[in-house]
């Protein structure tokens, strides 16, 4: 276990979220996409507190970054719930309402 | 020089990249769900190796208990209960899979290829006490933000996901016949 070996855990996952990202339609799974992106930054984060700083304020922005991504994810949930509501469907290309 | 240290790190990479790999193509959104699951265990694993004992025990509770029911929720209430098909069909496969090949390259051969200025290991301390002490002291601002953040959200999901304005809710106001 070394510090690049993690790099490459990181930027595969993060190439994992990026690729939900871009090929899903289901707004639910372009947000698990976002979220292993989000955990990628966070096993970067830890990993060079770990390694390179010996400080633990890489694993303080982790928290923040945990946070962040319960507030997102409870936002995007609730804005997933209306537009079903309201279009009956979550996929996001078909919610194109406000294009002119 | 591979320690059982060394074989657990690998063991937690392949169950964590796999299943990112899984919850990136699997057909059906449920599938992709439990594979997330396994993903983020393996992802509070790795923490665990680095010495964050606090952030794996928050990765577990927040991501695997919270986040994790929160996105099942989700996929159930979002699809039709009739409608066996809850897959969600892709676009743009084949590009998006060279973009992510290609950023991959990019990002190992650059982690690999530099020389990081790597500090000799320290002896593992428990974390929890001065993440609290940091949390109350140096970064008290960040964290009274994202109290008033968690605040924000909780009131817009609140608000977003309400039944619709006063006709929706008049029929629960009537009379019992």
């Amino acid at each position: 276990m070394s510090l690049d070996k993690l790099l490459v855990v990181s930027a595969a996952l993060f190439c994992c979220g990026l690729y939900a990202i871009l090929t899903r339609r289901n707004g639910v799974a372009v947000l698990m996409g976002v979220e292993l992106i989000l955990n990628a930054a966070n096993v970067n984060f830890v990993a060079f507190s770990h390694y390179v700083s010996r400080f633990i304020g890489g694993q303080i922005f982790a928290v923040f970054v945990i946070v962040l991504a319960a507030a997102e994810a409870a936002v995007a949930l609730a804005i997933f719930l209306r537009l079903f509501a309201t279009t009956g469907t979550v996929e996001v290309d078909t919610a194109d309402q406000l294009k002119g | 020089m591979t320690g059982p240290a060394d074989v657990i790190f690998y063991v937690l990479v392949v169950l964590t990249v796999v299943s990112a790999f899984l919850v990136a193509t699997l057909p059906s959104i449920i599938y992709s769900a439990v594979a997330l699951l396994f993903s983020f265990a393996g992802v509070a694993g790795l923490y665990v190796l680095l010495s964050a004992d606090f952030l794996a025990a928050t990765q577990i509770l927040v991501y695997v208990g919270g986040i994790l029911v929160l996105i099942l929720f989700a996929v159930f209430l979002s699809n039709r209960i009739s409608s066996v098909n809850l897959s969600s069909p892709m676009r743009f496969r084949w590009p998006a899979a060279v973009i992510c090949l290609c950023l991959f390259g990019i990002l190992s051969f650059t982690a690999v290829s530099t020389t990081w200025a790597v500090k000799p290991l320290v002896v593992y301390q428990p974390t929890t006490a001065e993440i609290g002490e940091l949390l109350m002291t140096r970064y008290l601002l960040p964290f009274e933000a994202a109290s008033v953040l968690l605040l924000a959200a909780l009131i817009g999901a609140a608000l977003l996901s309400r039944p619709d304005t006063a006709q929706a809710r008049k029929p629960d106001m009537e009379e019992p016949k």
